[in-house]
């Protein structure tokens, strides 16, 4: 058996052995998702399990380095994983800002030290990050941020507030943007600080949205101490690491829109739903714009594939993350577009019901934001339009 | 493991193409064969140095002097006679005529005609559509075996190549089912009927009046011809699919550079947002499409069988997205785009032809899902 038969079949046998029977489906709702962190309740000892074989495994980071928590798997063996997880529709162990968005420039730009102190944490589950990047008045325009951070010598006062931070009650910690220079050009002032959300003079306010969920909060920073050595990389150079975050931000809520995220084929949802005759789904109609979506679904599977290949081939195109991030979100607005048509009457439950108190039309709703957060379509439209085609302006 | 990445060697045929192309049978060829009025659609002089630098020979077995390198090789250049409208019997002889011979010819249809493929003198095209739309198993034209032979009634429309070939691929009802005939341009109760279709290529109508071919014609087992004919005509999807990705291409790379360099207002029309969204909407569709290419050409390469799915996912979107190109292509032209001097327009007629060959993107999308089980 050559090298990668024998990582699949022991990491095959590994997940049969380890991966407890009520992990192997797709949410129900949104407690189902486990965010780990200081104050994780866990809903319940399998989801305990779940998260605690995995972390011994280092496979909650598998690409990472063994010594801060990860596995060490090259491409090709975390591919294999990923696979295998999907084979048997296993449920991520842990959600996780931390790996997803804070991790790849910890491991880029940040000292020995700082990533000893956070790395380990986030890939055993136990520090929740926020995420400290939106400002009232800066949105689409990231850049002209004005939390303001004052220089106190070995560390900083920081005053100000933010908008949109995801699960914001529930950080423990927060990366962020803040002012370190009101003289510089907007992108040479800035800064990417890290603190404690304990900290003295850090609140949150939740922000209910129309899903009727409040999932983000504003954060407001009232003379907050921040140490200086949780800068990373230098002081007022920060938005390149804002940049770089923001690209693993964007592939993340674009790559959404290429799994499923556990969830059934939506041909296989309509197929439940509405039946077939002769093989054929009933409405025909539906069934155009479900295999129109199910074809760009695959498109968008291929070419993360082929532009995985290209790094790996060393002629990445380079600056395709807007890209995907543009086509992963307005895919799956499509998804849940389909989905609600699909369900028709069904799909329109919201409290009570047979219908998991409406996790569909609250999912749909949530699904609005995903072209909105980590920079809108238009954003990305701008973006491909000036640095990968070059368009003045 | 399947990359989805060009290798060095497939970089330098890409190169080598694009080189050859660009100097001797760039737009203006085109152009000239239809100011000349070319009576066949295609320049025999241009087809022999395409013989001389080894294309025809690309999918056809050493054994038969080929260089068998495979449909990766074959597509990468036919992108590249995409992005130039470079007429030529690559498609329906090299690829889709080559494929044929290769996958279900009996070892004397092999060594009768993969060499004359491989020196360009055998020229191919099938014969399988009847209807205004791709209904490639809705077949009227029948064979009744009469003693040894078969005897072939019916008539074959819209056969791109057919004015120039030596030799259909036939489709024909043998009882409930369908077989495979090669027939003969010049034998006797066969009427080619020529004509030219939009982008100025050839097609021709043909038919078959109770012409006879001995059981040697048969291409593949009796009564198993729509499995030969679904393959065939998958390769030549791709092969259409490849061709459209060039000519979109193409078409957009040219009309971001007038973007760029047409002003109004006082500014590059480029640096307008209206035409900045639908630019790089498009630049995306367009990097999709060449991850649906490589995949269905590897895909060829690598499994015998091929993939019905993935083949109608490509040419389904390929169509789609080409005709996007070149219709915004023509949009953001303006009115010159709209004038013959300028060569812009022969794109939006080439793809018009390729996106409706083989099945447009509503038969591919029908396909698609069926193969889905939906």
């Amino acid at each position: 058996m050559t090298d990668t038969g024998l990582f699949r079949k022991e990491t095959r046998d590994w997940l049969e052995a380890n991966c407890p029977e009520t992990m192997r489906h797709p949410y129900r709702n949104e407690a189902d998702a486990c965010w780990g962190g200081r104050n994780c309740k866990f809903q319940s000892e399998d989801q305990k399990n779940w998260l605690k074989r995995m972390v011994a495994r280092g496979w909650t980071v598998p690409t990472w380095p063994v010594k801060y928590g990860g596995a060490g798997l090259n491409r090709e063996q975390a591919k294999i994983l990923k696979e295998e997880l999907n084979r048997i529709k296993a449920r991520p162990p842990l959600e996780s800002f931390g790996i997803s968005m804070l991790g790849p420039p910890l491991l880029k730009f940040g000292t020995e030290e700082l990533r000893q102190q956070h790395l380990p944490p986030i890939a055993r589950g136990e520090i929740r990050w926020a995420q400290g990047y939106s400002e009232p008045n800066a949105g689409s325009d990231l850049a002209s941020l004005q939390m303001r951070a004052d220089d106190k010598g070995d560390h900083f006062i920081v005053n100000g507030s933010k908008v949109w931070t995801s699960y914001g009650d529930l950080g423990d910690w927060m990366f962020c943007l803040v002012r370190t220079d009101f003289a510089a050009k907007k992108h040479e002032g800035i800064s990417f600080v890290m603190f404690d959300m304990a900290t003295e003079g850090v609140s949150t306010r939740p922000i209910k949205l129309i899903s009727g969920k409040s999932p983000f909060t504003e954060t407001f920073l009232d003379n907050v101490r921040v140490e200086k050595n949780q800068v990373i990389g230098k002081i007022n150079e920060g938005w390149t690491i804002a940049k770089y975050l923001l690209t693993h931000e964007r592939e993340m809520i674009g790559g959404s829109g290429a799994s499923r995220a556990g969830g059934l084929p939506v041909s296989k949802v309509a197929a439940d739903v509405l039946g077939t005759e002769n093989g054929i789904l009933s409405d025909t109609v539906l069934r155009t714009d479900i295999a129109r979506f199910e074809m760009d679904e695959c498109c968008l599977a291929l070419t993360m594939e082929r532009a995985r290949d290209e790094v790996k081939a060393g002629v990445s195109l380079g600056a395709t993350a807007s890209m995907f991030k543009y086509y992963g979100t307005e895919l799956n607005k499509r998804r849940y577009e389909l989905l609600m048509s699909i369900k028709g009457q069904d799909a329109l439950d919201w409290e009570g019901g047979s219908n998991h108190d409406g996790f569909l039309p609250k999912s749909w709703l949530r699904s609005k934001a995903n072209s909105i957060e980590g920079g809108t379509s238009e954003i990305q439209l701008n973006i491909v339009a000036k640095h990968l085609l070059g368009l003045p302006g | 493991m399947m990359t989805l990445v060009l290798n060095e060697e497939q970089l330098m045929l890409r190169d080598s193409a694009r080189d050859f192309l660009k100097g001797r049978a760039p737009v203006s060829h085109l152009r000239g064969l239809r100011d000349n009025a070319s009576e066949e659609g295609f320049s025999r002089e241009l087809w022999s140095e395409m013989v001389e630098m080894g294309w025809p020979a690309i999918l056809v077995p050493e054994q038969y002097g080929g260089l068998d390198y495979g449909f990766t090789g074959m597509g990468i250049i036919l992108e590249e006679c995409g992005r130039t409208l470079t007429p030529s019997p690559l498609l329906c002889t090299s690829m889709m005529g080559a494929a044929a011979i290769v996958k279900a010819g009996s070892d004397t249809q092999r060594e009768s005609i993969l060499p004359g493929i491989t020196s360009g003198e055998r020229l191919l095209a099938l014969a399988c559509d009847e209807s205004p739309r791709h209904e490639p198993h809705k077949v009227n034209t029948e064979a009744k075996e009469i003693d040894a032979n078969y005897r072939i009634s019916g008539r074959k429309s819209a056969i791109v190549d057919g004015h120039i070939a030596d030799t259909f691929i036939v489709s024909a009802k043998t009882g409930n089912d369908l077989s495979l005939f090669l027939v003969p341009a010049n034998a006797s109760g066969v009427t080619v009927e020529p004509y030219q279709v939009l982008d100025t290529h050839y097609a021709a109508n043909v038919s078959f009046d109770q012409i006879e071919v001995g059981k040697q014609a048969l291409l593949g087992p009796l009564n198993s011809g729509i499995r030969t004919l679904d393959y065939i005509l998958d390769v030549g999807r791709v092969g259409v699919s490849a061709e459209l990705l060039g000519i979109a291409l193409e078409a957009f790379e040219r009309t971001i550079q007038y973007l760029k360099e047409r002003k109004q207002f006082g500014v590059p029309i480029g640096s307008f947002q209206a035409l900045q969204h639908r630019a790089a909407h498009l630049f995306a569709e367009l990097e999709m499409c060449k991850s649906l290419v490589i995949k269905a050409l590897r895909t060829l390469d690598e499994q015998a069988d091929g993939d019905a799915e993935l083949v109608s996912l490509t040419k389904s979107k390929l169509a789609e997205t080409a005709h996007l190109a070149t219709t915004e292509a023509i949009q953001m032209h303006g009115g010159i785009g709209m004038t013959d001097e300028f060569d812009i327009g022969f794109f939006l007629k080439r793809c018009r032809i390729l996106e409706s060959l083989y099945g447009d993107h509503y038969y591919h999308l029908d396909r698609f899902a069926r193969q889905r089980g939906y």
